[in-house]
């Protein structure tokens, strides 16, 4: 067995790095070239997180670069990181699943389970960046346990890392500027894509328009995915919802209806259409467990997800970690890249340059207001029946969660993880999070501050690596 | 008018109404949002030496026996029975003493020799010298528990509003007000578990009731591995133990769900609410010493809870001859789930003035004086009075 790169005894590196997407990646390079020692920890086998993907070797890509945006400014950070790795100035651990965060005298340990083996890892650093990205937003209705319905995000993954489309026919669903992005690449991987079905009405972006004209960029990239649908005679859907998918085994289609403002769906609107895969998807949520398990404080975005509480200059509330990218709010690569810089520069003790900050304002400005638009209207719980599961890992339907609501007395995701198991098992309610919370009726009228359940272990960890950690006072 | 709706409040709420009062429930929170919801669902007699704690838990065993026939089955009523497990024979001869003092009292304790040991637990490591297996030892799931009760007893609950002040008359308390309203009611009864010395002080007395930290960690769900409450006998002391320091000795169990539960440490270190790495590695050295297989388990989860101490380990419960109208039934440390029921009835009791099967006089309320505790709630030598268990 290999022992760990870095032992506990050893002297702390200047900054651990918890990520290696968009903001992990550039916070290392630019500390590195700073002078900071500096070392990265990321859960994935190579550079990139769920952004950038690269096809798996074994199939031959010669051109990833077709199915990214920005594919070049990756590619240079990633040259750096190898660059900056046979320096000795970066340690790059791969397959690093960090489960906890904890301060050890003024310094800072990171315990994580590493590789397939799941080895026990511990780094020590002096300041730590959470760059940990963020996961899809699932918002269920029945049906969406079978066999061919796929997360939208996943499915760009599929076809991003594997070239693996989720079927031939795809219906594309849900909420946010990805699903013309997925709906644009499936159709250009060969997929008949019969709708996009937005449950936004785009009308919404009208009323933020100067935060869009301050992004001709963005706009841009819309035109384009715009472009591609039409070229593929892809129909787009807005205000309308998939309510329902059916199949026996497989999705062979699904109900779309329309929705009102609020995301309830209309009575005598739904009609089906036959496909035989359905990707899905509602814009992403932050993923703050090393963040929450240290006390970091948190605002709810425009997008009514949790984000963190971040400062001009990157800084968490807690003395000593900083965080970059989408813990801060859902905002994409391009602005991950720019606070992943603006961090390092700030631990680094260098001046920000102005125009990286503006760039930063400028895209978070158009964040918000993408966010605000596609933010789940709270009529959207109407199309779960009591029966439909909420929680897949524990098998907890909608009915059973509106009980603990209604008659047991839970106003809140923790009570109804309590009473009904909703959010215990292997995901640890990163998917069913969002929907049980909605049914609690939490997040409408909390503005901000609404913390979300503290979660010690960011990830399973073998129980011997706990009985093997080093004896402390207690 | 009860404050709490833990599970303490909760079986005050049932008690009081079956009684033919009117009852509400107030808490900031959500029901079972402290400590109940934070605890593993213990029902012991297992843990506690002969006294006023054993007799109450006895007369609370009894009770959940009654109201897993009336609640819910989602309650999760299980008897599973306790093993506790002696390393050596010197440990094997003093549980011998302890089992005999609770026999005396009305427990049944069934010695267990090494082989029968692994009879009832085939996983257990091997090497201990014996231990006592007790039947009555029961689980609950205690948040579906704190919650069903308070369903069932047909009290008013206002959840999310914390009681901000007492409304007095002539010294006497007459309701409470929260940050909405005000409740009258000619009774209040602090039910705030761990927060029950604030809700005293608001009353203008004192209850020096303590944060006691434990944490607990979770395995994924796996086949039945633990069929009993499976502990070292250490864990006796440690619960009895009034240092400030982590204690730690594993309390390992199965639930019907899959996961293992692995705790208890105990520690007095305030309300802080960070993750306490040396406790996680505490209890999986200590768990994997008795389960052996439990080394190759996943930990899902881990999550903390502060127990509501006393200095002599007693619970508060009855009326406050301080303040007319006001009563405690705080202060159960870990065992609040299991003396619930009985602190229910203690509580109906002594709203309308019935007998009680059990003096209630070891809990009287104001038996604190600022004298014979210091400020940090221990004893004149420092390590509190733990002799009564």
């Amino acid at each position: 067995m290999p022992t760990s790169p870095s032992d506990r005894g050893a002297d702390p590196v200047d900054l651990a790095v918890v990520g290696a997407g968009p903001a992990g990646l550039a916070a290392a390079v630019t500390a590195a070239g700073l002078g900071l020692r500096v070392t990265v920890l990321d859960a994935g086998e190579r550079p990139g997180g769920q952004y950038y993907r690269h096809p798996a070797p074994g199939l031959g890509a010669a051109r990833p670069e077709t199915l990214h945006h920005g594919w070049a400014a990756f590619a240079r950070r990633e040259a750096a990181l190898r660059a900056h790795e046979s320096a000795g100035r970066i340690t790059y651990l791969p397959s690093h699943h960090v489960w906890t965060v904890v301060p050890d005298g003024g310094r800072w340990t990171l315990h994580a389970v590493a590789g397939p083996e799941e080895r026990a890892a511990a780094v020590r650093a002096r300041a730590v960046l959470l760059a940990t990205g963020a996961h899809e937003r699932q918002l269920p209705f029945p049906g969406w346990t079978l066999p061919g319905v796929v997360g939208a995000g996943g499915a760009q993954a599929m076809l991003k890392s594997g070239l693996v489309l989720p079927g031939r026919r795809v219906v594309v669903a849900g909420s946010g500027p990805l699903l013309l992005a997925v709906a644009g690449s499936l159709a250009a991987a060969g997929a008949r894509v019969p709708a996009v079905v937005e449950a936004a009405s785009y009308t919404g972006y009208a009323g933020r328009a100067p935060a869009l004209l301050r992004n001709p960029g963005k706009i841009g990239e819309a035109a384009t995915y715009g472009g591609a649908l039409l070229r593929h005679r892809v129909r787009l859907l807005t205000r309308h919802a998939v309510t329902e998918a059916h199949g026996t085994g497989r999705v062979e289609a699904v109900t779309v209806a329309r929705l009102d403002r609020d995301w309830r769906p209309l009575p005598g609107t739904a009609r089906r259409i036959p496909c035989d895969a359905l990707a899905v998807g509602h814009g992403l949520v932050p993923q703050l467990e090393l963040a929450t398990g240290l006390g970091c404080a948190t605002v709810r975005a425009a997008d009514g997800t949790i984000a963190l509480e971040l400062d001009a200059r990157q800084r968490t509330s807690v003395p000593g970690i900083w965080s970059a990218g989408e813990t801060g709010g859902i905002g994409g690569a391009e602005l991950a890249l720019a606070e992943g810089e603006l961090a390092a520069r700030a631990i680094a003790g260098a001046a920000a340059p102005a125009a990286l900050v503006r760039r930063r304002a400028r895209l978070r400005a158009f964040a918000a207001a993408m966010g605000a638009a596609h933010r789940p209207g709270a009529g959207w719980t109407g199309w779960l029946r009591d029966d439909t599961e909420v929680c897949r890992c524990e098998e907890v339907p909608a009915g059973c969660v509106r009980e603990a609501v209604e008659d047991l007395g839970a106003g809140d995701v923790r009570t109804v993880k309590l009473l009904t198991r909703a959010g215990m098992g292997w995901c640890q309610g990163r998917m069913c999070g969002p929907a049980v919370a909605a049914l609690a009726g939490e997040g409408a009228s909390s503005p901000g501050g609404a913390a979300p359940d503290r979660r010690p272990l960011s990830c399973p960890v073998p129980l011997r690596h706990l009985a093997e950690l080093p004896a402390t006072d207690g | 008018m009860i404050i709490g709706a833990g599970v303490v409040g909760a079986a005050c709420a049932y008690y009081a109404g079956r009684a033919g009062l009117t009852v509400a429930v107030v808490d900031r929170g959500p029901v079972a949002g402290g400590t109940t919801g934070a605890g593993e669902g213990n029902l012991l007699v297992s843990d506690k030496g002969a006294g006023a704690e054993l007799d109450l838990a006895l007369w609370s065993a009894g009770l959940w026996r009654e109201l897993a026939e009336v609640l819910p089955e989602r309650i999760e009523y299980e008897a599973k029975g306790g093993l506790v497990v002696a390393p050596d024979e010197t440990t094997l001869k003093a549980l011998r003493t302890f089992a005999d003092g609770q026999r005396a009292a009305g427990v049944h304790a069934v010695e267990v020799g090494a082989g029968e040991l692994r009879e009832l637990e085939p996983h257990l490591a091997p090497g201990p010298a014996g231990g006592f297996h007790y039947p009555q030892d029961s689980q609950v799931q205690p948040a579906q528990a704190a919650a069903r009760l308070l369903a069932a007893s047909g009290a008013e609950v206002y959840l999310g509003e914390e009681v901000t002040g007492f409304l007095l008359e002539r010294g006497a308390v007459r309701g409470v007000r929260t940050g909405r309203r005000e409740l009258r009611a000619p009774a209040v009864v602090n039910a705030a578990g761990t927060w029950g010395g604030r809700i005293a002080e608001l009353a203008g007395v004192e209850l020096p009731v303590l944060p006691r930290r434990g944490f607990v960690l979770v395995t994924e769900p796996l086949p039945r591995v633990v069929r009993h409450k499976v502990y070292a006998a250490d864990y006796i002391a440690d619960v009895a133990s009034g240092s400030a320091a982590l204690q730690s000795s594993a309390v390992v169990e199965g639930t019907p769900s899959g996961p293992v539960l692995i705790g208890a440490t105990r520690e007095r270190v305030g309300f802080d609410r960070s993750l306490s790495v040396e406790a996680l590695r505490r209890l999986a050295v200590q768990a994997a010493a008795l389960f052996p297989v439990l080394a190759d388990v996943r930990v899902l989860r881990a999550y903390h809870g502060f127990r509501p101490y006393l200095p002599d380990h007693l619970p508060a419960i009855g009326a406050d001859p301080r303040v007319p109208g006001l009563l405690h039934a705080c202060g159960h440390e870990g065992a609040g789930i299991g003396l619930a029921p009985a602190t229910g009835q203690l509580i109906a009791a002594a709203l309308t003035c019935a007998e009680t099967p059990l003096d209630p006089h070891p809990f009287r309320p104001d038996r604190f004086g600022p004298d014979r505790f210091g400020p940090d709630g221990s004893g004149p030598d420092g390590s509190g009075t733990a002799a009564t268990r």
